[in-house]
């Protein structure tokens, strides 16, 4: 069952990135658009994500659960070490979540509709940057259970260039998931090719941003780039990632967006995978070279198997419900 | 203000906020499910168009609750690591269970709020109806888990180890029966009246009254049943906490001295120095035949429990009594509202009924703050009763005052932004609700 528990974790974080991503994603593209692309964009994210916005941020939910259940130690390690940026992410959740809601409900549609855009599309950039942040620390090694001073025990862990570079690799993660994906809801040749150059642009900053994670663990001595070079399988889930760079450009220009989107789906998961896998069973890696492991700092096996229980059964309800309502709402038309 | 201090006073305000959130969530889809149903079986355009304003009003508050849960979920660990790296695999259960039914209705209110004309309409009422039962077994769920801090179960606490954990049995604890009941038919209560009140306001102001009229009937409906059935549930959890938790009754009822034959202490203030209650009105044997059913049993009061270990009595008793005072109201404004409508019709026409239920619209939101504020203030010092205290579990992060400040700010200004966007929901129900009905189709006496 640990096992099957472990799978959930893996897959809700996935989930998370993928179509949480894609939805912070929206709001990130929102905010580095000119004003005519800006009213399009909006548009467009409200068809394509108001209905499935909500379901899409419940993986974060169930990823918190499986941990506080599961694998409470590398819970209550990440929520004291990492307080400070936990809540800032936190922060950018409400604020996004309710300005995304408020904007299409305020029944009177006026200047409040600035403000509510205002929070929504700085708020769609900070909470990916922070949980980015989060999940760099989680790999830096620089969590120190003993620490003795403020700055060691809730600062450096957090506020470090590696941190702050993988958060950045997450912002343009989203912001390409997303463009990908309105590429395929536009209704016009014409708004198709706005997402398509901004797919272009999100890709460059996604594969540049990522090589600088790699550079700056370089630098900060952080083992990331050496753990992958070693471990064969991690490589090659980075390489297939890499070689589907050139494919995801050929169909990008020839505009075909079923293919885009899965390929883009296929580097985001390799990428994903890699690194969960070179690191496995670490979860949360320790100042002093020891980690919190997924096979030993778990919860009772009792624990373990309900809760295992829990979300397969669980998973038999929501995922069919879940791709009911993605099917919905992308094809069908009918009327009643 | 120290961070013992600040973590709870955090503590109390994210779920002194998400607690109306919730309740409004568990109650007032069923609401809508009803006026839609009218709609379906008559036709009157009247009911769908109520069904969708409300359906508005559930898409902001369900937002606003299920980012503050989000919160909350966090909170946990941020503030109370201790308390969470022991109970989180005990307890855990209900929370595994709680995200699938929280994960089901995002994907049923999806489908509602953008299925119009997209679904067959009977499909379409069913998303909105399972909006509703995963609510409420979202809420119920949680408070599972909120009662087995009062009463721990399902492992063995020895020599500070947590063994033998059962988390089947920790769901299932000796509290979870009473305190779902009683937090469920709250939920109906307080928001069946606080509908019910907005909308006597607007029929007070006289325009769509009938559109108001339809949405009050079936608001105070709810409303006024609940109200009449909480008192019995509130009798078994004073018995059930009577039994489990004698220190967290005898401070709702701030009885300091063990005794036969005990009063039920009705107002007054604790004078905890002095161990009585000045100013208050006693009812011999009373309180002793609510706890036990016998006029003559024993109840333990705070003399027999050691002095570390009382809760905060003043809080937990006014509290306590501000709950059971407002419930009081509501059981009679719910009995009047029966009796006018099977009896005297002609109630229904007055201005003096409507002006009652607008005044009401807060109270049960207030008792439900109370209750609250009984059952987790009235557990303290522990977090989990009898095994570990809140000091013990509270997060090394000092500094917590800071982010108690910038929590208030932000539900502060959240409280703000949703009673506006309410307020311009209601103003705008002449418009785009009820356009073809703004005459008036009855007048107030």
């Amino acid at each position: 069952m640990l096992y099957i528990d472990i799978a959930f974790l893996g897959l809700s974080i996935l989930l998370y990135l993928l179509f949480g991503g894609a939805d912070f994603g929206a709001g990130i593209i929102e905010l580095f658009s000119s004003a005519e692309t800006k009213n399009k964009t909006r548009k467009l994210t409200y068809k394509a994500i108001g209905p499935i916005w909500e379901a899409n941020h419940m993986w974060l939910i169930i990823t918190i659960v499986i941990l506080f259940v599961g694998f409470p130690i590398a819970y209550t390690t990440i929520t004291v070490h990492l307080h400070i940026p936990l809540l800032i992410m936190l922060f950018g959740i409400i604020a996004r979540g309710t300005a995304f809601v408020f904007r299409h409900y305020d029944a009177v549609k006026d200047d409040m509709q600035k403000v509510y855009n205002l929070i929504f599309v700085y708020s769609s950039f900070i909470t990916p940057l922070f949980l980015g942040i989060i999940a760099g620390s989680l790999m830096s090694g620089k969590i120190n259970p003993t620490a003795i001073s403020f700055h060691e025990g809730f600062i450096a862990p957090w506020f470090n260039l590696f941190s702050i570079s993988v958060g950045l690799f997450t912002v343009c993660i989203c912001g390409f998931l997303a463009a990908v994906y309105l590429i395929g809801e536009a209704k016009s040749a014409d708004d198709a090719a706005i997402f398509i150059s901004k797919a272009k642009w999100m890709n460059v900053a996604t594969v540049l941003s990522g090589a600088l994670v790699f550079i700056i663990s370089e630098v900060e001595h952080i083992g990331i780039f050496r753990g992958l070079l070693t471990n064969r399988i991690s490589l090659l889930a980075i390489i297939a990632a890499s070689v589907s760079l050139f494919f995801l450009w050929d169909y990008l220009l020839k505009g075909k967006k079923n293919r885009v989107r899965i390929l883009a789906g296929f580097q985001i998961t390799m990428i994903l995978f890699a690194v969960g896998y070179e690191y496995f069973p670490a979860f949360v890696l320790l100042k002093n070279n020891s980690f919190i492991s997924l096979l030993e700092n778990t919860a009772p096996l009792s624990t373990l198997t309900a809760l295992g229980w829990a979300l397969i059964l669980g998973s038999l309800f929501i995922l069919p419900a879940l791709f009911y309502l993605y099917y919905s709402f992308q094809h069908r038309e009918q009327e009643y | 203000m120290d961070n013992l201090l600040a973590a709870r006073s955090q503590m109390a305000l994210s779920l002194g906020f998400h607690i109306i959130f919730s309740c409004i969530g568990m109650a007032m889809p069923f609401f809508m499910a009803v006026s839609h149903y009218k709609w379906l079986k008559t036709g009157d355009e009247q009911f769908k168009n109520l069904t969708k304003a409300w359906s508005k009003g559930v898409a902001i508050f369900f937002v606003t609750g299920a980012v503050s849960g989000t919160m909350l979920s966090f909170e946990l660990g941020l503030l109370w690591p201790a308390f969470m790296k022991h109970a989180g695999p005990i307890f855990g259960m209900p929370f595994s269970l709680e995200g699938t039914a929280f994960f089901i209705e995002a994907i049923a209110l999806g489908f509602y709020l953008y299925g119009w004309k997209k679904f067959k309409p009977w499909f379409h009422w069913f998303t909105g109806v399972m909006v509703g039962v995963t609510g409420l077994a979202s809420g119920i769920l949680v408070v599972s888990a909120n009662a087995w801090m009062n009463s721990p179960a399902g492992f063995e606490f020895i020599n500070g180890e947590y063994l033998n954990i059962d988390p089947i049995k920790a769901m299932f604890n000796d509290a979870w029966f009473s305190q779902a009941l009683h937090m469920t038919i709250a939920a109906f209560v307080s928001t069946g009246f606080a509908v019910a009140g907005i909308h006597a306001l607007m029929i007070l102001k006289g325009s769509n009254t009938l559109f108001h009229w339809k949405a009050f009937k079936i608001a105070i409906s709810f409303g006024a049943v609940c109200a009449i059935l909480q008192p019995l549930s509130g009798d078994i959890s004073a018995k059930d906490v009577a039994q489990r938790q004698p220190a967290k009754l005898a401070a709702m009822e701030a009885h300091f001295k063990t005794e036969e034959k005990a009063a039920l202490i009705i107002g007054g203030i604790p004078n905890e120095k002095e161990k009585k209650v000045d100013y208050a009105i006693k009812i011999p044997g009373a309180l002793s035949f609510l706890a036990h059913g016998d006029f003559n049993a024993e109840v333990k009061g705070l003399d027999q429990i050691p002095e570390k270990d009382h809760p905060p009595v003043a809080i937990t008793h006014y509290a306590f009594q501000v709950m059971v005072g407002c419930g009081v109201v509501l059981m009679l404004a719910g009995i009047l509202f029966l009796i006018a409508f099977y009896k005297k019709k002609n109630w229904l026409e007055s201005t003096w009924f409507f002006r009652l239920f607008a005044i009401l619209t807060p109270l049960g939101y207030i008792a439900l703050e109370a209750g609250w504020v009984v059952t987790e203030v009235g557990r303290q010092p522990w977090i989990i009763y009898g095994v570990m205290r809140t000091s013990e579990a509270v997060t090394p992060m000092p500094g917590i005052q800071y982010s108690f400040y910038l929590y208030s700010l932000v539900y502060l200004s959240l409280s703000v932004a949703v009673t506006f966007l309410l307020y311009r929901q209601i103003k705008s129900i002449p418009l785009k609700y009820d356009s073809n009905n703004i005459q008036q189709s009855f007048t107030l006496k």
